[in-house]
């Protein structure tokens, strides 16, 4: 109202104008270095783990069951080897469980046990500060392995385009609409009983989402549930990319992840909004 | 109502007459190079509330260990029950009620369910079992938690809960390892009335613990043990009388300067207690004492008279305060 | 002040501490198996999904979808379907991931988290047999998740010998050759730094995708060979194809991989009750 009050109370005022109010304070990047902060402390050993799950799975899969299977028919037509097949599925699986992971289980263990961000919340920062700082670190993580993974298929020689590098951004993307749209499921639940159901969901998405054979083998119904899934757009995208083919699904694919990175903001925002500021 | 006794009279004291249900001689533990328990030799006679008074890391809790045959003495006599509790762990402990320093309820199970499960570890059928925790769980005021999960218990329902888990095979001897460490003050009175409750009852009490009001209100007799050894023996008030004088006068002050007037206090009292915070005067009467400040000229900002208790004791002892 | 309580005593109830700790010494194991399943029981729901839910899944995504890639009668797979080939090895191999979680952080809780081994260690019981309470809640429950995950398989019609219910043996058998090793371990760590997840991640995973899981272990590089030959899931899922398909092994090979799970089980069963015994008594 008057100059007397200072410049503190113009930032509240300022603050409470903004269009998501006290539940932003435009400081994500606090709970960033945070995040990196912590990262030093912690097993580098298990940081690292997380990039050789998929690259066990390619190399079992990949060359001892490739070896089977022999080629198969990539998705522009031309026949490609098993490994090459599986390899950008494996990558979006990979981009899913790590964003999933770190949106449930980590922000569940750190909401109810480590009480962690209870603690950041009495500072100045709004909850979308912390949603949206957990969210790029996950994110962060998500692109270090997709790089590597991204490599290791380079030397195995399943690289044959220089697009096959948008697969690392791609991957990124995925992992946004996972992590987003997961974080805002987990401010659902409450116990350790409610996030098992998590794994008996993205199980059989693993196994039934085109990763490991054509999507041809279902009955037609069977189809167009699985193309309804998250991780079956995933899988395409990438597999496209890897042979530089792109079509109007490729679109479709995208707008795709757009739209549930769109839909999970809105819902982690909204679920906030009534678990902070009632 | 007539729950008066919880616990009645066992075979133990019925056939035996009140003997040594516990005896250690030159008890020692030691891990590594470092001596835990150092040589330590007492007794303890049916029925009696005996106490372990000491600082953190002084090896109460170690000794409890040795006493509950949970952990083997490295030499040394050690008999409960008449039993070496090395060669008969299990005999020994069925004599035995256990509250452990820190809780280690099942807290995937409910209140009720940790009282029947914790029963069936000593053979005792259901039919037993049932009445005899809704009993245990009216005495620890925990009746309308019985369906609850422990979690969602406070610190001192939960403290609670491990003394009626502890009491489920009507043990005569109880060990408690500082059975009030961080509780609040409410609390600890609620427990303590429930303590002083079994002890009517006979149960022997040994307990560890570091605050000396606890010594004070429960033991019938204590030993004071710092680094493993043990300091000095006998009842609070006996204690208090061999190791102390009738009052204490706390003289502060200033931090800076509670050292540097301390030599001007010569001579007023027994004894002097210089300490960072505060200077104590050991002396008789202490109200005449704190005359003698005051003729000295010396004004302290705070002045305080109060009988001496078990922490001067353990002060004079080793020179060194009970709780840092 | 030293006369006796005039109050009325109500007669002993319980039994004399003589009979506690006999009653324990005999049966104290039980006892504390008791317990744990007990605390089973409040999750036994997801225990019953997951058991369900996981053969059904793989089963469908591998044995029928992933099928359709490899030859039927190939004779790599011993001359069955790729679904009676893989089957024996699911069946193993889920044994396995849940003596690998059994077997870890439950561990834990008891030693460090929530401290609850402590408890029943005041009790008569002794560390051995709270060791083997917990071995043989888990054995029970691997048997059950067993016995669902074979009925499964034989839904599925992926177990042509009338001895393919023996895989359910084998496979419990396998989580405790896989398990027990895995117990002492457990038992012997003090700080947690994240070890049960590089375990799951750098044993049990490669361990399920080297062990011929899902193709004959001679399809792999010979360099990577060897992980098969060490792996319980590998013994586990070959002695299971003999006894699902007739799958053709020299005899003393069969023989062989009974001796490496009976004798890895029972190394991690001594390894076990040793860690107990010196943690709990320090």
């Amino acid at each position: 109202m008057s100059a007397v009050s200072g410049r503190a109370a113009s930032v509240t005022e300022a603050a409470r104008n903004r269009t998501f109010g006290p539940l932003y304070s435009r400081n994500a990047k606090a709970v960033v270095s945070r995040g990196l902060m912590a990262t030093r402390s912690t097993n580098w050993l298990v940081m690292v783990s997380g990039f050789f799950e998929p690259v066990l799975f390619l190399v079992s899969m990949g060359v001892g069951l490739g070896a089977i299977v022999g080629d198969v028919r990539g998705p522009d037509g031309t026949s490609i080897s098993y490994a090459a097949y599986i390899a950008p599925a494996l990558l979006a699986v990979s981009a899913m469980n790590g964003a999933v992971y770190d949106s449930t289980w980590n922000v569940f263990f750190k909401m109810n046990f480590a009480k962690l961000y209870q603690g950041m919340l009495y500072t100045s920062l709004g909850p979308l500060d912390v949603a949206v700082g957990e969210i790029f670190l996950a994110l962060l993580r998500g692109m270090l392995y997709a790089t590597g993974f991204t490599a290791v298929m380079g030397a195995m020689g399943l690289i044959t385009t220089a697009w096959a590098l948008l697969m690392i951004p791609a991957s990124v993307l995925i992992a946004f609409g996972f992590a987003s749209l997961g974080m805002g499921i987990t401010s659902f639940l409450k116990t350790f009983q409610q996030m098992d159901w998590i794994n008996f969901i993205l199980l059989p998405m693993f196994l039934f989402s085109a990763t490991f054979y054509p999507l041809s083998v279902y009955p037609e119904p069977i189809q167009w549930f699985i193309q309804a899934m998250p991780l079956w757009h995933g899988v395409e995208l990438l597999r496209q990319i890897s042979v530089g083919s792109f079509t109007a699904a490729t679109s479709l694919h995208v707008g795709y992840y757009l739209a549930m990175t769109a839909v999970g903001m809105l819902l982690t925002t909204l679920r906030l909004r009534s678990l902070f500021l009632r | 109502m007539h729950n008066e006794a919880i616990l009645p009279s066992g075979t133990m004291t019925a056939h035996r007459p009140p003997g040594v249900v516990i005896s250690a001689a030159n008890l020692t533990k030691t891990y590594g190079d470092v001596a835990a328990v150092d040589g330590i030799t007492f007794s303890v006679p049916a029925g009696e509330s005996f106490g372990l008074l000491g600082p953190n890391g002084a090896g109460k809790s170690t000794t409890m260990k040795m006493i509950g045959g949970v952990t083997r003495r490295t030499s040394g006599n050690l008999s409960i029950m008449g039993l070496d509790p090395d060669t008969h762990g299990p005999e020994v402990r069925a004599h035995l009620g256990v509250v452990p320093q820190q809780d280690n309820l099942d807290e995937e199970l409910r209140v009720r369910d940790n009282l029947l499960v914790y029963g069936r570890y000593f053979g005792l059928p259901m039919s037993y079992l049932k009445p005899k925790a809704d009993e245990l769980l009216e005495f620890a005021q925990l009746t309308d938690k019985a369906k609850s999960k422990v979690d969602a218990l406070s610190g001192g329902m939960k403290r609670r809960l491990t003394i009626a888990r502890s009491l489920i095979n009507e043990p005569r001897i109880l060990l408690l390892d500082e059975p009030t460490t961080g509780l609040d003050p409410q609390a600890r009175h609620i427990l303590w009335d429930r303590l002083f409750r079994l002890k009517e009852q006979g149960v022997t009490l040994i307990l560890t613990t570091h605050y000396m009001d606890e010594a004070e209100q429960l033991c019938d007799r204590l030993i004071v043990v710092d680094k493993g050894r043990i300091m000095a023996e006998g009842s609070p008030a006996q204690l208090i009388r061999e190791h102390s004088t009738r009052e204490v006068v706390e003289l502060r002050f200033g931090s800076e300067r509670n050292a540097a007037i301390a030599s001007r206090l010569e001579g007023i009292g027994d004894r002097l207690e210089v300490l960072p915070d505060r200077v104590l005067m050991y002396a008789h009467d202490g109200e005449s004492a704190l005359e003698q400040v005051s003729a000295r000229g010396l004004r302290p900002l705070t002045s305080l008279v109060r009988r001496s208790s078990l922490e001067d004791v353990f002060l004079r002892l080793t020179g060194r305060s009970l709780v840092d | 002040m030293t006369e006796p309580l005039a109050a009325p005593q109500p007669a002993l109830r319980a039994h004399r501490p003589e009979i506690s700790a006999a009653k324990a010494r005999r049966w104290g194991a039980f006892y504390y198996a008791e317990q744990v399943l007990r605390v089973m029981k409040g999750y036994s729901w997801s225990i019953v999904m997951y058991s369900v839910g996981q053969p059904v899944a793989y089963l469908f995504a591998m044995g029928v979808g992933l099928a359709t890639l490899v030859d039927s009668g190939n004779a790599a797979f011993g001359g069955v379907s790729y679904l009676a080939f893989i089957a024996p090895a699911l069946l193993v191999s889920a044994a396995v991931m849940t003596a690998a979680n059994e077997f870890t952080f439950p561990v834990m809780d008891g030693f460090k988290w929530r401290r609850i081994y402590y408890g029943p260690h005041a009790s008569p019981l002794t560390p051995q047999q709270i060791a083997a309470g917990q071995i043989m809640a888990v054995t029970l429950r691997l048997l059950l998740q067993s016995a669902i995950y074979f009925a499964a398989v034989a839904l599925f019609g992926a177990s042509p010998s009338g001895w393919g219910w023996a895989g359910i043996l084998v496979a419990t058998l396998t989580g405790l050759a896989f398990g027990l090793p895995l117990m002492a371990y457990s038992a012997s760590i003090t700080e947690d730094k994240g070890q049960f997840a590089l375990v799951m991640r750098f044993i049990v995973m490669p361990l399920f995708l080297f062990s011929g899981t899902f193709f004959p272990l001679e399809n792999l590089p010979p360099a990577v060979r060897w992980v098969g030959w060490i792996s319980p899931i590998w013994h586990g899922t070959e002695l299971g194809r003999v006894l699902s398909f007739g799958y053709h092994e020299a005899p003393l090979l069969t023989i062989l991989h009974i001796a490496v799970l009976g004798g890895l089980a029972a190394l991690g069963w001594l390894l076990t009750r040793r860690r107990f015994a010196l943690r709990m008594g320090q």
